[in-house]
């Protein structure tokens, strides 16, 4: 006995929540399958919270949190040693990750019954968000690597659901199906380094895999292939997986795409809770990336840097305003994987790891908190883009204010929660790479310059022709913004490095006043470019687009990666290969075939006038033959 | 009676139950409650296989019994069942009751119809009850033969043509099957005494190698062609394509599993040193027919087309992981035979319900079903994830236990191969996508298609029972792959002996 058996519950109630609202739902009133989810998943946020507060304060031994497991059934046994077990594994990431998924779902699913009212598939809608909640926390609470791989494909098809819930708009279908593909993709690599990594250690259980002391890695050393050890080759495939579900470069293509997906949608699953599976995959593995694979780690600090810097090019240039969150989604994403791929391991040397999941957390908050108020601005004006939009502080002051503080807490204004995290990651490139440590900065003066262009753009400026005039949304919507809002303003007072840390003990952190000053600086520059060129509508944005020509171009089509993504699958996979593989079946493997049958057609048919039945033929056939055969022999003898 | 027995007598008594029917309904219906009842047995024989373990019986078939059929040759009726062959015969049992329910709207020659049906299912269920390679042998024939009759009176589009493509290939496969038995029998006493059909008594010596080395190809390839062998499954996509629902059903749900099951029960059992060598030579074949299956299908336009290209994809893998010779692997194998054997028959009930709606199967001709006729698109839907491999449905249980299985070997080669195998379940998404996409997906294309209506009982009651059995293996597949598990154990043992890895 634990005193946690009841966490079982949390990703139980969804599941029933979904069952129940997926059989039944279309018989009910839609109002029925909105309050039944919202109401169930308001019992599993509490359930998370009263975990959260008993798992950290209720105290811990000398060697800091130890990761307790309350429930653990085997639930296929493949060989005599890997058994594929389904469970609760309680520890200070997994418990973080449950409060953030709980609350952003829990604020979602208030959010929809205000969004989503009057859609034609209500009662599916929250089938699907009870479905996702299910998966991504039983992907969070898994104890070990099969039962993460498990609920992490069920993830990517509630997000495929998700994404095509307007099921009848081509794009939309489209987009899921993107998405589908692109994370199965990356899925491959997770699952064939799952292989490796099973192989060489005969086991799946975390509590033996990321066992710092661990002696599972025995053998490891001496396997090898194409001159890179194994176990760098198995983080490496297992950090594909991740960097697929996490969208980051090149992998990044689907998820600006599944922005088709409803707005509530995107803010759960693209911008909160799925999209940091990728991260939160690193983490959990990150024992056996520091002391297994040292080299997967370094490619994971830049691929994450890299993305971070990348997206946020592309996201100054996007109209579409969730476009420019997706962008951003991607750009913090970076520097999560940045913050983990820097860090090292135990006590402050581990800071990179607490940055990382303290930036995952208020990242969670605020990133939510801006979709659901793009939702909200959408839902006024039943426009993406905005130029669609402006000056719609004066109609929706709730919205704009929640926004407002969302952005400042994305460029890191102290003392905002986004300043804290995104400190503590940045001080954690500077220990560790002085190149990274360059791209972050250049990336927190990005942010804050199209974070602030978009502010402007939409809330000031001239107004619109709108179809009628924008009015503030109803409570339901607003009040999980004013939620989200509070808790994006107050999350950055956490005592994060006391509670979650990469060896689980708490260490101190002080504030560098060298690298933080100028980091506040470089993002009200960015502001204050924004307020310079958005504020009053004007040419000079327009003039600097048109300067750099080509670059601008490239930058505004995502640098083109959709068309190689088009290219890859239409062209290559469609044309190239399975064209010809079909062609090859139906006409030589097939052909032969059918030749085999045609061959022995005709030569039965070319035999067959021997078989006339007229006796004189017989009777010729036989002297004939009588004869050949005498004077063959005498001619042989 | 031995309860093995009743599973050939209750379709046969079927069978004359609906001689005496004087119409299509009387036929349905007596086919309905002969189906029902061997449902009900076959569960009734997995608790008791169950529970017979749980008792603690060792014996490596339960419930054998031995009749002499004809002496001089030493032919007997010989049966007896393990885990493996209780699962196929549940596998059986479900697909047929679910293929009886799908074409309960057939009214052309309808009691012929029924009556071949049903024969071909007591064919399958003999072939996995008996033990001896004769019989088993004539009950395989019996299954292929009125599956001309089925696709060649009731079929569609160019059947007659499909039909004679088909049972020629098939029996092709039994002429080199032929073969292979005899080989089996001429040299099942190398020290002299009696010659046996017997597949126990034949394990239990060794047949000389010089003569596994000529006779296992002819056994291995030909049940291989059943089991859409590369490059022996051009039969299949016109033999499906052409086939009414409930043969599609049957043939890619159980016969081609029949294929899979003869290979490791017959070839790779009896002949283990052969296999051992040949293996690499067969691995490669279905490593290749894994990969080119999938490729195939993303190209096709019919649906049944994409099904049969998506089955060759399948049982490479099920032929694929019987190669790799582990228990896992080979666990894994006969998991995606029973995953396969129910989905893809769900898949063919499915195309023929849509069929007899839409009246084509060209995927470019329909579009937005799921706004028509919500229940079928929401089952497709399923079936497809099974097909690709979503946790929670049985295609991912089979897949995983194949991959992990295969990667325990040591070697390049084996990893290679399995690699190679397991990026099929990215080629699998694409083509399940893609159909899933246009058909039912977006909006309505042809303006007809707003009057379809949606599944009637029957049409509803046959899915769901396959929707349930994969989603009862895909959540909770612990017993039934400890039970397979089980029962490969001695297979295993023999195959390893002289396994080199």
């Amino acid at each position: 006995m634990t005193g946690f058996e009841y966490t079982i519950l949390i990703p139980l109630i969804p599941l029933a929540i979904f069952l129940i609202t997926g059989l039944l739902g279309m018989k009910w009133k839609p109002a029925v399958s909105g309050i039944l989810g919202t109401a169930g998943m308001g019992t599993s946020f509490l359930l998370s919270v009263i975990t959260a507060i008993s798992y950290f304060f209720g105290g811990h031994g000398e060697a800091g949190f130890s990761p307790i497991i309350p429930a653990n059934i085997t639930w296929l046994k493949l060989t005599e040693t890997l058994h594929i077990k389904m469970g609760v594994l309680l520890d200070p990431i997994s418990v973080m990750m449950l409060v953030v998924i709980t609350t952003v779902s829990f604020m979602v699913h208030i959010y929809s019954l205000g969004y989503m009212k009057g859609e034609k598939g209500f009662a599916r809608f929250y089938a699907f968000l009870s479905l996702f909640s299910f998966s991504m926390l039983g992907l969070v609470l898994a104890t070990n690597i099969f039962q993460m791989y498990i609920f992490w494909e069920l993830v990517g098809v509630s997000s495929f659901l998700l994404i095509g819930f307007y099921y009848e708009k081509p794009s939309a279908v489209a987009a899921s199906k993107k998405a589908f593909i692109v994370t199965r993709f990356a899925d491959l690599g997770f699952l064939i380094g799952i292989l490796i990594l099973s192989f060489i250690t005969g086991t799946f259980d975390f509590d033996q895999l990321t066992n710092p002391q661990a002696s599972v890695f025995g053998g490891a050393a001496s396997l090898g292939f194409m001159g890179i050890s194994a176990m760098t080759w198995a983080m490496v495939l297992i950090f594909i997986g991740g960097a697929g579900k996490s969208a980051m470069f090149p992998l990044h293509i689907w998820l600006p795409d599944a922005m088709e997906g409803p707005t509530p949608v995107s803010a759960l699953i693209h911008a909160a809770t799925m999209v940091v599976a990728g991260v939160f995959l690193v983490a959990r593995m990150f024992p056996v990336f520091h002391f297994q694979a040292p080299d997967a780690l370094e490619v994971v600090a830049w691929v994450g840097g890299f993305t971070s810097l990348f997206a946020a090019v592309i996201a100054i240039t996007q109209f579409d305003i969730k476009r420019v969150l997706a962008f951003s989604t991607l750009s913090q994403l970076g520097y999560m994987m940045l913050a983990l791929g820097v860090s090292g391991y135990g006590g402050e040397e581990g800071l990179g790891y607490m940055a990382s999941m303290f930036h995952l957390f208020t990242h969670a908050m605020f990133k939510a908190l801006l979709f659901l108020g793009a939702g909200s601005i959408i839902h006024a004006v039943h426009s993406n883009y905005m130029y669609d939009m402006g000056g719609l502080r004066k109609y929706m002051p709730i919205t704009h204010i929640t926004f407002l503080i969302a952005c400042l807490t994305i460029a890191g204004v102290p003392p905002l929660s986004g300043f804290f995290s995104k400190d503590e990651i940045l001080v954690a490139a500077f220990n560790h790479n002085k190149i990274l440590f360059g791209i972050e900065y250049l990336v927190a003066g990005l942010t804050a310059f199209y974070m602030f262009r978009l502010y402007f753009n939409v809330f000031w400026g001239k107004d619109r022709h709108y179809h009628h005039t924008p009015h503030e949304s109803p409570l339901t919507m607003s009040i999980p913004l004013m939620f989200l809002a509070v808790a994006s303003v107050f999350a950055g007072f956490l005592p994060f490095s006391e509670l979650v840390t990469s060896d689980a003990k708490p260490f101190e952190t002080e504030m560098h006043l060298m690298i933080a000053v100028p980091s506040v600086l470089i993002g009200l520059v960015g502001i204050f470019f924004a307020w310079l060129l958005y504020k009053k509508e004007s040419r000079v944005p327009d003039a600097i687009a048109a300067k750099f020509g080509i670059l601008y171009k490239a930058t505004y089509n995502k640098f083109y990666f959709d068309e190689i993504y088009l290219f890859v699958t239409k062209k290559i996979i469609f044309n190239y290969i399975s064209r010809p593989v079909a062609w090859f079946d139906r006409h030589i493997i097939d052909g032969f075939m059918v030749g085999i049958g045609l061959v022995t057609e005709k030569t039965s048919y070319l035999i067959k006038g021997m078989q006339s039945g007229q006796l004189q033929h017989y009777a010729f056939a036989f002297v004939a033959g009588t004869l050949a055969l005498v004077l063959s022999i005498l001619y042989f003898l | 009676m031995n309860i093995l027995s009743l599973f050939v007598v209750v379709p046969v008594l079927t069978i004359v139950g609906i001689l005496f029917t004087k119409d299509f309904k009387g036929a349905r219906v007596v086919s309905a409650i002969g189906m029902s009842i061997q449902l009900v047995l076959a569960a009734a024989l997995i608790l008791m296989y169950l529970g017979a373990r749980k008792a603690g019986v060792t014996d490596e078939m339960l419930w054998t019994a031995d009749y002499t059929w004809f002496k001089s040759l030493n032919i007997h009726y010989a049966i007896g069942v393990d885990g493996i062959a209780v699962a196929m015969i549940g596998l059986t049992a479900i697909v047929v009751f679910a293929g009886i329910f799908a074409s309960w709207e057939v009214e052309y020659l309808s009691r012929e119809f029924f009556i071949s049906l049903i024969l071909l299912a007591t064919g399958v269920f003999g072939f996995f009850i008996s033990l001896d390679l004769f019989t088993m042998f004539l009950f395989y024939e019996l299954a292929v033969i009125p599956m001309y009759l089925l696709i060649g009176v009731w079929g569609s589009g160019p059947k007659e043509a499909s039909a004679m493509k088909l049972t020629l290939m098939l029996m092709g496969g039994s002429a080199l099957l032929m073969v292979g038995l005899f080989g089996l029998y001429y040299n099942s006493a190398p020290d002299g005494g009696s010659l046996t059909w017997n597949i126990l008594e034949i394990a239990k010596i060794k047949i000389p190698v010089e003569a596994q080395r000529f006779f296992f190809p002819f056994t291995f390839i030909g049940f291989g062609i059943l089991g859409a062998l590369f490059p022996f499954h051009t039969w299949s996509p016109d033999g499906h394509a052409s086939a009414p629902t409930a043969v599609s059903m049957l043939h890619a749900g159980v016969l081609m599993k029949l294929g899979g099951y003869g290979c490791f029960r017959v070839a790779m059992f009896l002949m283990p040193e052969a296999a051992n060598e040949m293996a690499w030579i067969f691995i490669i074949l279905t490593t290749i027919s894994v990969v080119y299956g999938a490729f195939g299908a993303i190209w096709q336009k019919d649906l049944k087309f994409i099904n049969a290209y998506s089955s060759v994809s399948h049982c490479g893998l099920v032929i694929f992981a019987l190669l790799m010779m582990n228990q896992t692997a080979m666990d894994g194998a006969i998991l995606q035979m029973i995953s396969h054997g129910l989905m893809t028959a769900l898949f063919f009930a499915l195309i023929g319900m849509i069929y007899g709606r839409t009246h084509t199967r060209n995927i470019t001709e329909m579009g937005g079903l799921m706004k028509v006729i919500p229940f079928l698109a929401v089952v497709y839907m399923i079936a497809g994830f099974a097909s690709l491999g979503l946790p929670g449905l049985s295609g991912f249980v089979a897949e995983m236990t194949v991959f992990v299985g295969s990667f325990q070997h040591q070697d390049t080669f084996h990893r290679v191969v399995t690699i190679i195998a397991a990026s099929s379940i990215v080629i699998t998404a694409v083509y399940i996508l893609r159909v899933v996409g246009m058909i039912l997906l977006g909006p309505v294309k042809d303006p007809h298609h707003l009057e379809l209506t949606d599944a009637k009982w029957f049409e509803r009651l046959s899915t769901i029972t396959l929707v349930l059995s994969v989603a009862a293996i895909g959540i909770a597949p612990l017993w039934l792959s400890d039970m397979i598990q089980a029962s490969l154990e001695p297979i295993v043992a023999k195959l390893t002996v002289f396994n080199p890895f």
